[in-house]
């Protein structure tokens, strides 16, 4: 894991212990979710967007 | 009164294979059910009493196909009672038959659980750094949609003309609670940035026994894999298949409370929507939930409004009946998440896959100033949906605390393995676990055993409440093999 890594899980860490009630509270949830992004920058699938581009799917049911 | 539905899933998950998005999703999806290596056995699923072309509406098509790529090969029953399967070109899970809607929205979870754990456990088979990835989703955003369908199994003495009567406003107004979000349009339909749902787009008829093409509101396949003369199974098909444990127990929930209700005659006057087909569309574009849909009495109403007309028949339902306690939590859940909408999307972020998913959207917009047609924001959107914890976006939210759960993780991973013990999946699932060897093929309704004997033997469970633990697991503990137990259980019918 690399310390910028690092410091994101903890900071994540951080945010979870601070959320209690999110029902209640909309806007602070807001700012925690902005706090994610940077974190799952780190985790987007390999080549996201051509892997998007490629996601065809057979019809089902 | 009526009896409380027997509920179960069925979902359809998204499949791809990294770095080789041309490699067949028959054989991936058949390489996924294989790879579980949790209680299951490899058994053929016996189609003998499946009728899926009956037709709820009185007639039987008898030319329905049964796919050929769902010839019963690739199947695996659970020791949970589920069935895990390849279902045209998917890996699909169906939930066991399960007694109320907290039950069902445990096993839809645990049958994620399960999904991810096949999919890692397949990650051998590839080269490194590539393997199949799942989607809990229903569209692949270029115009192909697959299910996620609830069943409800209600008395066959509900009319169902008083179901289409007064659950077709229900299902179209549900959706604001339903939805997993999606970026664009599909099938033709006018163009959104952001809709609420997946699946609204491909409804083109507002009753009808299809489920592949000209998708119905309502579907009248009328299949109860129980006894006919007393028992229908309401086949819903029309809401996407959500991550949120809070949205799905509110999705089975209110539906189930509905059903009861219609059954009792609690519900009066049907609202009738002038257009539904054209109404799914316009609810799942409106992101306040509070454009006015045109009823035929004149009277507009919007998402919201109609929303508030059920919950308030089915918070009467819940105080004036003794029902399993999950009730009482959907009644409150559904309240909050109505009130809490009233508010803003931003206020049901923590609940509602749809607004999940658009708070993140919404925070790379703002963050990296991208356009609704960026690539990153699809890429955003799709995994969200991703059953890998380590890469799912809903996933993440949760490990961050910023959705709701209703769940411990290890009561998931209890449902991956035990079956529900209110119904026969106690029954099913107990079979497997103690006597893998014996069990030579299931069906919902259904047991064939070989004990060794010259002929096999067809146990039949069309009572779906029958073969729950209370009532059965004495005679399992008497019984150290199959044969016993069928002996057994010849016994007691005597």
């Amino acid at each position: 894991m690399s310390d910028r890594e690092r410091k994101q899980r903890r900071d994540v860490e951080e945010t979870t212990e601070d959320v209690e009630a999110p029902a209640a509270r909309g806007e602070e949830v807001v700012e925690k979710i902005d706090d994610l992004l940077d974190e799952i920058d780190t985790v987007l699938e390999e080549n996201a967007e051509e892997f998007v581009k490629n996601y065809v799917q057979k019809g089902g049911e | 009164m009526a009896v409380e539905p027997i509920i179960g899933t069925e979902v359809e998950y998204g499949i791809a294979v990294q770095r080789d998005p041309e490699f067949n999703p028959v054989t991936a999806s058949g390489i996924v059910v294989n790879s579980y290596h949790g209680g299951r056995a490899r058994i053929r699923w016996s189609y003998d009493d499946e009728t899926p072309g009956r037709d709820a509406r009185g007639f039987t098509v008898s030319t329905y196909p049964v796919d050929e790529t769902d010839s019963g090969l690739v199947n695996a029953v659970l020791t949970n009672g589920a069935r895990l399967y390849v279902d045209h070109a998917h890996p699909e899970y169906s939930t066991p038959e399960c007694v109320d809607p907290l039950e069902a929205t445990l096993h839809d979870k645990a049958g994620e659980w399960v999904m991810r754990e096949a999919a890692e456990a397949s990650r051998s088979m590839f080269e490194d750094g590539a393997g199949i990835v799942l989607h809990k989703n229903n569209s692949d955003g270029k115009g192909n949609s697959y299910g996620a369908h609830e069943n409800y199994l209600v008395s066959r003495g509900v009319p169902f003309g008083q179901i289409v009567s007064h659950m077709t406003a229900f299902f179209v107004s549900r959706q604001i609670l339903t939805g997993t979000g999606k970026i664009g349009a599909e099938n033709g339909r006018q163009e959104a940035s952001y809709q609420i749902t997946q699946r609204a787009d491909f409804f083109e008829e507002e009753i009808g026994l299809e489920t592949t093409l000209k998708r119905p509101i309502i579907n009248t396949r009328d299949e109860p894999h129980a006894d006919s003369s007393r028992y229908r199974r309401l086949h819903v098909i029309n809401a996407d298949a959500s991550r949120s444990e809070v949205q799905t127990l509110v999705k089975l929930g209110a539906a189930s409370i509905l059903l009861m209700a219609i059954e009792d005659e609690q519900v009066n006057d049907a609202i009738r929507l002038e257009d539904p087909v054209a109404a799914m569309q316009l609810v799942s574009r409106d992101l306040t939930g509070k454009v006015g849909l045109t009823c035929t009495d004149g009277q507009r109403r919007s998402a919201i409004d109609l929303q508030w007309h059920y919950f308030a028949i089915a918070e009467d339902y819940v105080a004036g009946n003794t029902l399993a306690p999950a009730y009482k939590r959907v009644i409150a859940e559904w309240r909050d998440l109505l009130e809490d909408f009233e508010k803003g999307w931003q206020y049901v972020r923590d609940r509602l896959d749809w607004a999940a998913k658009l708070a993140l959207i919404e925070g790379y917009r703002r963050r990296d100033g991208l356009d609704w047609s960026d690539g990153k924001l699809s890429a955003v959107g799709l995994q969200f949906h991703d059953v890998d914890p380590a890469k799912g976006l809903y996933d993440r939210l949760m490990a961050a605390g910023a959705m709701r759960r209703l769940f411990e993780p290890q009561e998931i991973e209890r449902a991956m393995h035990t079956p529900p013990e209110g119904t026969r999946a106690w029954f099913r699932g107990e079979s497997l676990r103690r006597y893998p060897d014996a069990v030579v093929s299931a069906n919902w309704d259904s047991l064939v055993f070989d004990t060794g004997e010259s002929t096999l033997v067809r146990l039949p469970m069309i009572e779906p409440r029958r073969g729950s633990r209370n009532l059965v697991e004495d005679l399992f503990d008497q019984s150290p093999d199959a044969a016993t137990l069928l002996e057994l259980i010849g016994a007691s019918d005597e």
